[in-house]
């Protein structure tokens, strides 16, 4: 197996614990893995990237070539469409459909759907929304994992081990809430 | 041994600690602050009492490394590129007195600026004093060349300089690590003269230095890390890479045989055997390097061009600017664009912003009050989070040049009549190069406004500690300021009367003033907080 994925969002969004996650589990099946962060000034509310490559096979740059991405998985609509350029043919965009609005000029919404709609590969859906339903307020980036775990080729139990791991230090009730956000994810997709 | 996920600025930690160093010094920056920090967090470093605080700034560190491995002991000074310029008077220097334990100066670079002023090359330094450069291309090799990075300066009593970039110090990989080696006994230096850069004395060491260069060449010449692939199907075109260009260079031909020779080079003065021997048997080459054209100029010549053609980023193959990727390598070869979907056009930038409540925001906004008058161009700024003070909605500063020079422009902006003439540095930034400026203004009485914005951090990095916290007023005073004309300020709302009040008084100072803004970084304040409730 080999997927090559664009993380993206806001920084503090949380688009580095997807790759912690994403990055555990595809080391539990005995995968490679490079995972370029982003750090730094970015941070303070900049649009922030991270690339994750996962292989069987060696994985040589550090950074994901132009049109070969296999996803864009983001946290925020306006940030999926910031990597187009990375995305290949029939790679999927997997995005949270509610904006962050920080910028004085953002884009009116439904001109972002729209542009994503026109992707043949698309998951689009609001994941603050279920994540509040799940009551995991902050787990919305675990939700949008969820919507993007069977276009991967994980399976659900793959990624919960993943997150039983990575959560287990802040508790249990942590960690419930977000197997809940993966789940209810799993099942907007 | 067991495989630890690591960046590469946390690998190279990793590999000093395993390779049985004493201390880490350094100052925070961009991209180099994770090696520190992860010493920092490592329980094996505490097990082992390494030293491992941040110093005042990246002179004082080197020096302090340098002093350690006049001891005997293996040091590790860490900064960003732009931080080994503070640091370039005891780099060349160190190159003449030479090291004692092992030193290794590890300088992280940051082309195509993600986060800096500049994309200077560090290479150019190592190539300056003289010294071996390692340059690792993934994180394995960060971990690998801490170990022989400290051999390598024992067995020549050098410093090694170890050049990182952006994107392998902040990129994670599996890193098989070693059996650790206990740390060096204290041992003071045999030779008395080592460290005593006399002009007699230092023009023998000189000569010694260049002796030494045939050395450094030959271990060049047989590293490990210059690698050359010479088996291929052409010998039309002769390829040499630097740092992560090598693996640009494999992802590019999709992991499949390079059909040209390789010179892989990790480690310099760049290898003159292997380099011949890629000259003699190719019709040209093609030089792939992560950053300057260091490599490219030196085989080019300039006043002597060489008869076969050399293309890299001087004639335009590779971009002469910015980090590379594999596009642009491809692209190098003819190849085909593989780009995706254009962005659409609806899509903004987002710039980096002050946090929502960050401090800084108040002093900014109450200070445009004040200087409404003046108009702009008055407010020298320094280099930290504050230096967003530029963007909209606050447009309230006007330079940023490099750490410390917001008190020496506004003083000289002062001396040529400019007035007011106002400084604007971060507490972190004030201690690592502000003292001495501050110190200029006294001795010459300039007319200036010193505003200290005072986080409690260095927070731009990360929220860092410095070597001045809670000495601020101290500081100012024991340099010369007068008590009454050193005024404190808590950057709230509710305060803007006052402290606008305080502006003005300090404007109306024939004099040197200085003005603390005094409230915490909302992040490490934050951070704080979150470590209070989960115990
Ligand atoms: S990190 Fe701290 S100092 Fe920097 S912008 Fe945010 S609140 Fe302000």
């Amino acid at each position: 197996m080999k997927q090559d994925i664009i993380l993206a969002g806001v920084g503090g969004q949380g688009i580095l614990t997807i790759a912690t996650i994403l990055g555990t589990a595809a080391i539990n099946r005995g995968m490679n893995l490079k995972q370029a962060e982003v750090h730094g000034m970015s941070q303070r509310g900049g649009d922030v990237q991270s690339h994750l490559r996962l292989s069987d096979d060696p994985i040589w740059s550090d950074l994901i070539p132009f049109g070969s991405a296999d996803m864009i998985l983001s946290v925020e609509p306006l940030e999926a469409l910031r990597y187009l350029p990375y995305l290949k043919e029939d790679g999927w965009i997997i995005s949270n459909s509610t904006p962050f609005k920080n910028i004085p000029n953002y884009p009116p919404e439904e001109d972002i759907y729209k542009e994503i709609r026109k992707i043949p590969n698309y998951v689009l859906f609001d994941a603050d929304t279920l994540a509040k339903e799940q009551k995991a307020n902050r787990s919305m980036n675990i939700v949008v994992l969820g919507a993007a775990i069977t276009h991967l080729g994980f399976t659900l139990e793959e990624i919960e081990e993943a997150i039983k791991v990575i959560f287990a230090p802040k508790g249990e009730a942590i960690v419930e809430a977000n197997l809940r956000a993966l789940q209810a994810g799993m099942a907007a997709n | 041994m067991p495989k630890l996920m690591l960046l590469g600025d946390e690998a190279l930690a990793q590999g000093a600690l395993d390779a049985g160093i004493s201390g880490f010094y350094g100052y925070p920056g961009t991209p180099s602050t994770e090696i520190i920090e992860y010493a920092q967090r490592s329980k094996q470093a505490a097990e082992n009492n390494i030293h491992r605080t941040w110093s005042s700034n990246e002179k004082t560190a080197l020096e302090t490394a340098l002093g350690m491995s006049a001891s005997g002991k293996r040091a590790m000074v860490t900064m960003k590129h732009v931080g080994l310029n503070v640091a370039a008077d005891p780099l060349m220097n160190s190159a003449i007195t030479g090291a004692s334990g092992g030193l290794i100066i590890a300088v992280a670079d940051d082309p195509s600026m993600h986060s800096s002023q500049n994309e200077q090359d560090s290479r150019y330094y190592g190539h300056f004093a003289m010294i071996p450069v390692l340059e690792p291309g993934n994180q394995q090799e960060c971990y690998d060349m801490a170990f022989y990075g400290f051999e390598l300066s024992e067995k020549y009593h050098i410093p090694v300089l170890l050049r990182l970039t952006t994107r392998l110090a902040h990129s994670r990989s599996g890193v098989i690590t070693k059996e650790p080696i206990p740390q060096n006994k204290m041992r003071k230096p045999e030779d008395m003269y080592q460290f005593m850069l006399l002009p007699a004395i230092a023009r023998k060491k000189y000569q010694h230095h260049l002796e030494l260069q045939n050395n450094f060449l030959a271990e060049a010449e047989n590293s490990l890390y210059n690698v050359y692939e010479g088996e291929a199907n052409s010998k039309k075109l002769g390829i040499i890479t630097t740092g992560l260009a090598y693996n640009y260079l494999r992802e590019a031909f999709k992991g499949e045989k390079i059909p040209y020779p390789v010179l892989r080079i990790g480690q310099y003065p760049i290898p003159e055997k292997q380099i011949h021997q890629l000259y003699d048997s190719c019709d040209e080459l093609l030089i792939i390097e992560e950053g300057m054209p260091i490599v490219e100029e030196q085989l080019k010549g300039l006043a002597f061009p060489c008869l076969k053609p050399i293309h890299g980023r001087l004639d335009g193959y590779l971009p002469r600017a910015g980090e590379l990727n594999p596009n642009l390598v491809a692209k190098a070869f003819l190849m085909p664009d593989t780009t995706g979907k254009p962005v659409p056009e609806i899509v903004v930038g987002r710039p980096p912003a002050l946090c929502v409540g960050c401090p800084h925001s108040d002093t900014f906004l109450s200070l445009n009050e004040v200087m409404a008058e003046y108009g702009r161009g008055n407010v020298f700024s320094d280099i930290g989070c504050y230096s967003l003070g530029f963007m909209p909605p606050y447009n309230t500063i006007n330079s940023c040049v490099d750490m410390g020079a917001s008190i020496t422009m506004a003083k000289g902006a002062a001396d040529s009549g400019l007035f007011p003439a106002i400084a604007i540095i971060g507490d972190s930034t004030f201690c690592h190069s502000g003292l001495t400026g501050l110190l200029d203004c006294i001795y010459d009485k300039a007319n200036v406004v010193i505003i200290i914005l005072d986080n409690s951090t260095t927070a731009m990095t990360g929220g860092q500690n410095y070597t001045g916290y809670g000495k601020l007023e101290d500081i100012c005073s024991g340099l010369g300021v007068e008590k009454e004309h050193i005024r404190v300020f808590v950057p709230l709302k509710k305060n803007y009367p006052e402290i606008i009040n305080i502006y003005k008084e300090e404007l109306a100072y024939k004099g040197v003033s200085v003005i603390i803004a005094r409230r915490e970084c909302i992040q490490t304040l934050k951070k704080k907080n979150k470590m209070e409730t989960e115990e």
